[in-house]
């Protein structure tokens, strides 16, 4: 199994996502060459104007929707991840949204299956919502890379004034 | 094989129109005239052609038999980028008693077209306050009397609530709308306004509250691997500098520019030029109040400033400010506040009345005072001087609910100075009964003409002749023949793009204009359509718009321009000093623009150029008005 440490995911920054659904057309173009956003696998949310952020799967650890499936229709892939269904044992009961902390796994509107992001494993240049997006506000990282970055921008904002002397713009 | 499966369904479109009677509570659907498709391309083009085919002549505004009508374009529901998310309302104005028209983005119109139409009509009057829900196929009539005097946001919390899904879509009147305010809008998504003509008070008249969508189905375009590298194209177009203005300083830049040429309406059309500009300048509201820019759905350049006030008497308020609502509420009332405009732009959400209007007719109250015409006794109390932001303020809410002088101000600047007398109707700025835009028509007489023929009245988002004259392509000062070429043009190509639905802040990417315009409509419908085609297009629906306009009695006559454009000079020293409209170069404007666009002298479409535009079926309409002239 993949380390948790090396686990790639897909997030947004909520300080760039400004809630236009390019990721939500282009997914669902991209795995079933429609535009619906209800067959998108990342799904936006705007709370209000200031709020915009885009969700997809997390890629768990020890994912509770692979707990809560009482058909083993899940698991997680060994090489990157990713939760695999199974659509054979798949009946859309619904104990996988009810277990996701995020709302990443939906129930498909003609097909009794839920689905999830799977990274558009079959796509060379990976995830099409991280190509596309305008605003570059998603991004494939690991976890660490994330706090990394958060502490890059906490340390930019303390110290604004001491950059605006050090690197003239 | 295309031709076969075309036959089943078609691209881009949904294929079907709802009619939804509200009187007998009956709903049916018709399929989508695909003659009509190819015509009028969607949204306003379809929209005035179905409010034309299903009203009669002379129909009073608030009456049942207007009917409001629903309209998405072909982009609707697609990718496209500021094209997937458009939706226009359409009906007889009960500002100009002519055709009006308003559209809106956000996400609204990308729900519709997935639940399966094209356009919705809605016809006759509800006995008590309701609201549809349309849920794909399923189209119910639903009490709203506990939704009834609620603002458009809490409208749609409340609906989302009570139908239990939170992606649901929901546009929505405000108690402006209920009770009948000539500029009432249509607010969707809370923030996202059909702003002009008082298509509001239109579905306040059919006692119509809000409209609830859910669409799951799929939309599809007829050549999804070409759309999808337009789609890139576009995407890096709009991160060039055809955009930038709506990505950085946003429409508000306009205030310094407009300042600097002295051609920015202030106090009500007594000056040109705001001594405070600095104050209301997009680049102090951005420094101060911008929290953040957001977009709507499948845009790929964003430009929805959310400005937030953080201080002060109005802390907390939160609205989208641009450049227009700014002008009306800030410069046009002598207010050199951000922070009052904003609470300004937020009330305008609250009671869902077009900001614009709002702002024109508080600078025309205040005028109104200033002159004696107005006491302090008539404003109940409110001392309602130029520069009074607590008067903007009080005066907005009194509007909202039809209250005291609020009442009188409810009717719009045409009808309420008609009420007021005392010379009112000279303070009254406006062309066809709506009330102007951030334009000084003096200093600016390319626009002038813009202005003067639109048919939905002053509006600069008719045609955008503005930048002819903003930009010095033209003398701004002198109106020379010829010009009105350049207006039919762009009138064209705005028709055009209201149709499809894209959004006007992206016009500067169509780099080929009908070309690339042609391209889209291709790709998107499998309609193949060469640019003169589409140049056409954008013809055939200006010329539909001012047969409707005819036939509902308006002409020559209606295409006037403020009293204060054609009798005040521009006092200010600088720039545009002495300027103003005469007659005789009013005269020369209508007739240079009715003969390149093959109209009679008295402005009306002739039988011939309807022929060419294969409108025929109009011909009778506008035989019996040249006969009577």
């Amino acid at each position: 199994m993949v380390k948790i440490h090396e686990r790639k995911f897909v997030s947004a920054d909520p300080d760039k996502c400004v809630g236009c659904q390019v990721c939500e057309y282009i997914c669902a173009w991209t795995k079933e060459k429609v535009f619906n956003p209800l067959k998108s696998r990342i799904r936006v949310v705007r709370l209000n104007p200031l709020v915009n952020i885009s969700i997809t799967c997390r890629l768990c650890e020890d994912p509770p929707c692979v707990a809560a499936c009482p058909r083993d229709a899940l698991t997680q892939s060994e090489e990157n991840g990713t939760i695999i269904v199974d659509e054979d044992k798949c009946n859309g009961c619904g104990w996988c949204i009810e277990a996701c902390d995020y709302g990443a796994i939906s129930l498909h509107p003609e097909k009794k299956v839920v689905f999830v992001c799977d990274l558009c494993k079959d796509r060379p240049d990976g995830p099409q919502c991280v190509k596309w997006c305008p605003e570059e506000a998603l991004d494939l990282v690991t976890a660490d890379v994330l706090a990394q970055k958060a502490r890059i921008t906490a340390t930019k904002k303390l110290f604004q004034e001491a950059l605006k002397v050090a690197l003239p713009t | 094989m295309a031709e076969i499966w075309r036959k089943i369904r078609l691209y881009g479109y949904a294929g079907k129109i709802l009619h939804v009677d509200l009187t007998t509570g009956k709903t049916y659907t018709e399929p989508l005239n695909e003659d009509y498709a190819k015509k009028y391309i969607g949204g306003i083009g379809l929209g005035m052609r179905l409010w034309f085919d299903n009203s009669k002549a002379g129909v009073d505004p608030f009456s049942p038999e207007n009917p409001l009508v629903l309209a998405t374009g072909p982009t609707s529901g697609t990718v496209w980028p500021t094209g997937g998310n458009g939706h226009a309302f359409v009906a007889k104005s009960p500002q100009s008693y002519g055709i009006g028209e308003s559209k809106s983005h956000g996400s609204f119109g990308t729900e519709l077209k997935r639940a399966g139409y094209d356009a919705v009509i809605f016809h006759g009057k509800a006995e008590k306050p309701v609201y549809v829900w349309i849920d794909d196929d399923s189209v119910q009539i639903l009490d709203a009397s506990h939704l009834w005097g609620k603002p458009p946001a809490e409208t749609e919390d409340m609906i989302k609530e009570e139908l239990g899904d939170y992606y649901i879509r929901v546009a929505a009147i405000g108690p402006a709308g209920e009770k009948l305010v000539r500029i009432a809008c249509i607010i969707n998504e809370k923030t996202r306004a059909a702003g002009r003509c008082g298509m509001g008070a239109v579905m306040g008249s059919k006692n119509l509250k809000a409209i609830a969508v859910r669409g799951t189905h799929d939309v599809t375009v007829a050549r999804p691997d070409e759309f999808l590298e337009f789609v890139k194209e576009f995407h890096e177009r709009m991160k060039g500098p055809a955009t930038k203005k709506y990505r950085t300083l946003g429409t508000p830049e306009n205030v310094l520019v407009h300042n600097a040429l002295h051609c920015m309406p202030t106090r009500n059309y007594n000056n040109a030029h705001f001594e405070a500009a600095e104050k209301v300048s997009g680049e102090y509201l951005n420094e101060r109040y911008v929290a953040k820019i957001i977009g709507c759905s499948s845009c790929a350049m964003r430009c929805e400033h959310i400005c937030v006030v953080n201080e002060g008497p109005f802390k907390g308020a939160m609205a989208r400010v641009e450049y227009e609502p700014l002008w009306a509420m800030g410069p046009y009332c002598g207010i050199d506040r951000l922070d009052a405009v904003i609470k300004g732009c937020e009330l305008c959400n609250y009671y869902g009345m077009d900001s614009i209007s709002a702002g024109v007719i508080v600078g025309f109250a205040m005028d109104c005072y200033e002159n004696g015409i107005l006491t302090q006794k008539d404003m109940d109390g409110i001392e309602a001087r130029f520069g009074n932001h607590e008067a903007l303020v009080k005066l907005l809410e009194k509007m909202g609910k039809r209250e005291g002088i609020g009442d009188i101000l409810a009717e719009g600047v045409k009808f309420a100075a008609e009420k007021i007398g005392k010379g009112a109707e000279k303070l009254a700025q406006h062309i066809k009964g709506v009330e102007v835009t951030g334009y000084d028509l003096r200093s600016l007489k390319t626009a002038a003409l813009g202005f003067a023929v639109s048919f939905r009245g002053a509006d600069h988002n008719r045609h955008g002749a503005y930048a002819f004259d903003v930009k010095g392509k033209f003398n701004r000062l002198k109106y020379e023949k010829g010009r009105a070429k350049a207006v039919k043009d762009i009138e064209d190509v705005y028709t055009i793009i209201d149709s499809l639905i894209i959004c006007k802040f992206s016009r500067g990417t169509y780099y080929k204009e009908f070309e690339d315009l042609a391209k889209l409509y291709t790709l998107v419908t499998g309609f193949e359509t060469t640019p003169e085609e589409m140049r056409l297009k954008g013809e055939r629906i200006n010329n539909l718009a001012r047969v409707i306009n005819v036939r509902e009695g308006l002409g020559r006559k209606d295409d006037h321009l403020p009293y204060k454009v054609m009798h005040m000079p521009i006092p200010d020293v600088g720039p545009s000093k002495g300027a103003y409209v005469t007659q005789e170069e009013l005269d020369m404007m209508l007739d240079d623009y009715y003969e390149v666009r093959g109209w009679t002298r008295d402005g009306i479409p002739t039988p011939e150029k309807l022929k060419a535009l294969g409108m025929d079926d109009l011909i009778p309409i506008v035989e019996a008005k040249i006969r009577k002239a």
